[in-house]
């Protein structure tokens, strides 16, 4: 398998504290990898280190096979971001949000509008064009979100707690977009709090105080730490540290 | 370039879209100068005096009849004698007595000093001052006439003031270029910190950072709009000022855009600066609130003389952008000054607005909330 994200001991210190310390991993074209943790567990850090934002203390990573340190502008057209937040701009309609983000990655005018059509078509939300994106419900927010980060056709995802405060219909047809994104062969790198989400993704990594705990599949990580869900996985690693978060 | 483009173009939206940023862009400036213009006027017309005229000679009456008709006066009383002074005070209509001293012609025939006294109501001290100076002008002038009647006046070294630049001490002259300042301000820094804390507000500045788009061009993007509004606002207060006010523009209007053009900078770099460090809407409002409008109305030297305010006052007056281009505006308007003549304020100027560029750039970093 092709490898989009290649992480090699990552290290990041703020002063005398290690927020990242020394993390490896490996992420393949197509997965969708779970990326969880407790606050302060260190995972806005690592992100941000792979999204061209922050500067390693030391180790080296590559996203989309670009090197984050010295390719970052070549890794940040390479990838799309969604945060918990949300992506979009309330006082403008659905197309001029479009048509912004669309600009800002340089696509062209026409480019824009196709890409616009298709993905609004297959929302279901192609008559919400010219709605202010404030009027709309959370859910399609969320959803046109998603699809803003998608819109210059990145290679790898970023979604930062993606479905906080969204109810579970909504995160439902949330994880079948992901799906729909990763089986084009995009690489969904996401981040949650939610540990029935972390059911869904192919692998996910377990940060605990700065280091990966666990990483393997769910199934896997179940069985290794006799638990019947994620969450039982999650409280035996966290538990296991010197008590914080 | 064309990414930069798309951004401008996305500012604008969120301008021409929000009613209260239309409002206070546009209705502010207009609401603010007729304000400062009509309703804050310090000239005064019409004022009441009380008049004690002991000679009622031709000299007397024709002074009378001067005052009179100068338009910054009227009758309310007669008075008869000098305890009626006091009671006419006392009415509130009277803001002025004249007293003119018994035999005034004759003494002015046998060139002797003429006596005339002027006693004002200086419970409100700034208009007995504005108006004993109005009073004073006025026989000054009618001394002057007389004088060139072949009737000579008996007098010691006198100075004879004129008011240059501003002959009738138009009070607009000074609100102009406040105004200017005030509103330039308010744009350029106010509503630049605004817009830029609401993107981390809302947490888009987090994409934007993501994104291609470097810090710096995602600053000149969220300021450039506000850079042609301000260039816009000054514009229409200059016009106003000239076209509704009759204030002159004697210097050239090049050198006057110019000028303004370097005021907007510094102001849209403290905008920046305060937006660096404000992380909200509120935060920032307040700060800009504070730090700036205010002391730009109290300070800047716009309403109160700075030479009168104490000491720690004044040092905080120097170092208010405000302070120097109301110098500057006022000196290329009234006095036709050119750079030559403005070159210490400007360079004042361009030094803060370099300070305030380098410094907000320094402390705007790629950061995601978290």
């Amino acid at each position: 398998m092709e490898k989009v994200i290649e992480v090699k001991n990552l290290t990041k210190k703020f002063g005398a504290f290690t927020a990242v310390d020394a993390i490896s991993f490996e992420v393949s074209k197509g997965e969708i990898f779970g990326f969880l943790g407790a606050n302060g567990a260190g995972k806005t850090t690592a992100m941000r280190m792979l999204c061209g934002l922050l500067s390693p203390t030391s180790g080296e990573a590559s996203v989309a096979g670009f090197n984050i340190l010295t390719e970052t502008e070549k890794v940040k057209k390479s990838i799309g971001y969604m945060s918990q937040k949300f992506s979009l701009y309330e006082d403008l309609t659905v197309s001029e949000n479009f048509h912004f983000y669309g600009g800002v990655y340089g696509l062209r005018k026409s480019e824009v509008n196709e890409r616009m059509e298709e993905m609004l078509e297959h929302l279901d939300l192609l008559h919400e064009k010219k709605s202010i994106v404030g009027s709309l419900p959370l859910g399609w927010k969320q959803k046109l979100s998603f699809s803003l980060a998608q819109v210059h056709r990145p290679d790898i995802i970023f979604l930062d707690e993606p479905t906080g405060g969204v109810d579970p219909i909504t995160r439902r047809q949330f994880w079948e977009m992901i799906y729909a994104a990763a089986y084009e062969g995009v690489t969904i790198f996401v981040t949650t709090h939610y540990m029935d989400e972390a059911e869904y993704c192919n692998r996910v990594s377990i940060m605990v105080d700065g280091k990966i705990k666990a990483l393997d599949r769910p199934a896997e990580l179940r069985k290794h730490y006799k638990s019947d869900s994620m969450d039982g996985v999650f409280q035996v690693l966290a538990r296991g540290t010197s008590g914080k978060g | 370039m064309k990414q930069f483009v798309a951004f401008v173009k996305k500012e604008f939206r969120h301008i021409f879209r929000d009613q209260r940023t239309l409002i206070i862009l546009f209705g502010m400036p207009i609401v603010q100068l007729i304000l400062f213009g009509f309703a804050l006027n310090n000239e005064i017309k019409d004022a009441g005096i009380a008049i004690f005229d002991q000679s009622k000679d031709v000299m007397s009456i024709r002074l009378k009849g001067k005052m009179l008709s100068s338009g910054y006066f009227k009758e309310v009383e007669e008075l008869y004698s000098y305890k009626q002074i006091e009671k006419a005070f006392k009415t509130g209509e009277v803001k002025l007595a004249l007293v003119i001293g018994s035999d005034f012609g004759k003494q002015l025939e046998r060139k002797e000093a003429a006596r005339i006294q002027l006693i004002g109501d200086a419970s409100d001290p700034n208009t007995a001052q504005t108006l004993t100076n109005y009073a004073e002008l006025i026989i000054r002038d009618f001394e002057q006439e007389i004088h060139s009647n072949g009737i000579e006046v008996q007098r010691g070294a006198s100075a004879i003031p004129r008011m240059m630049y501003n002959p009738e001490q138009k009070a607009v002259f000074m609100f102009v270029p406040g105004v200017m300042a005030l509103i330039l301000m308010l744009v350029s820094a106010m509503m630049t910190s605004i817009t830029i804390a609401r993107e981390k507000e809302q947490g888009t500045m987090d994409i934007l950072m993501i994104s291609p788009l470097k810090p710096v061009q995602i600053i000149l993007g969220k300021v450039t709009p506000y850079l042609l509004l301000s260039l816009i606002n000054g514009t229409v207060i200059v016009l106003m000022g000239l076209f509704v006010f009759g204030m002159p523009v004697r210097g050239s209007f090049l050198l006057l855009f110019m000028e303004m053009l370097l005021f907007i900078i510094t102001a849209l770099g403290l905008g920046i600066l305060i937006s660096s460090k404000a992380n909200s809407q509120m935060t920032a409002m307040f700060i800009s609130m504070v730090g700036l409008m205010m002391p730009t109305i109290l300070l800047s030297g716009f309403i109160f003389p700075i030479e009168n305010m104490p000491l720690p006052l004044q040092v905080i007056a120097q170092v208010l952008p405000a302070k120097w281009f109301i110098i500057i505006i006022k000196s290329v308007m009234l006095k036709g000054s050119g750079l030559f003549n403005v070159w210490l304020p400007s360079l004042v100027l361009a030094s803060m607005a370099a300070v305030f560029l380098v410094v907000s750039m320094r402390n705007i970093k790629p950061r995601i909330n978290g």
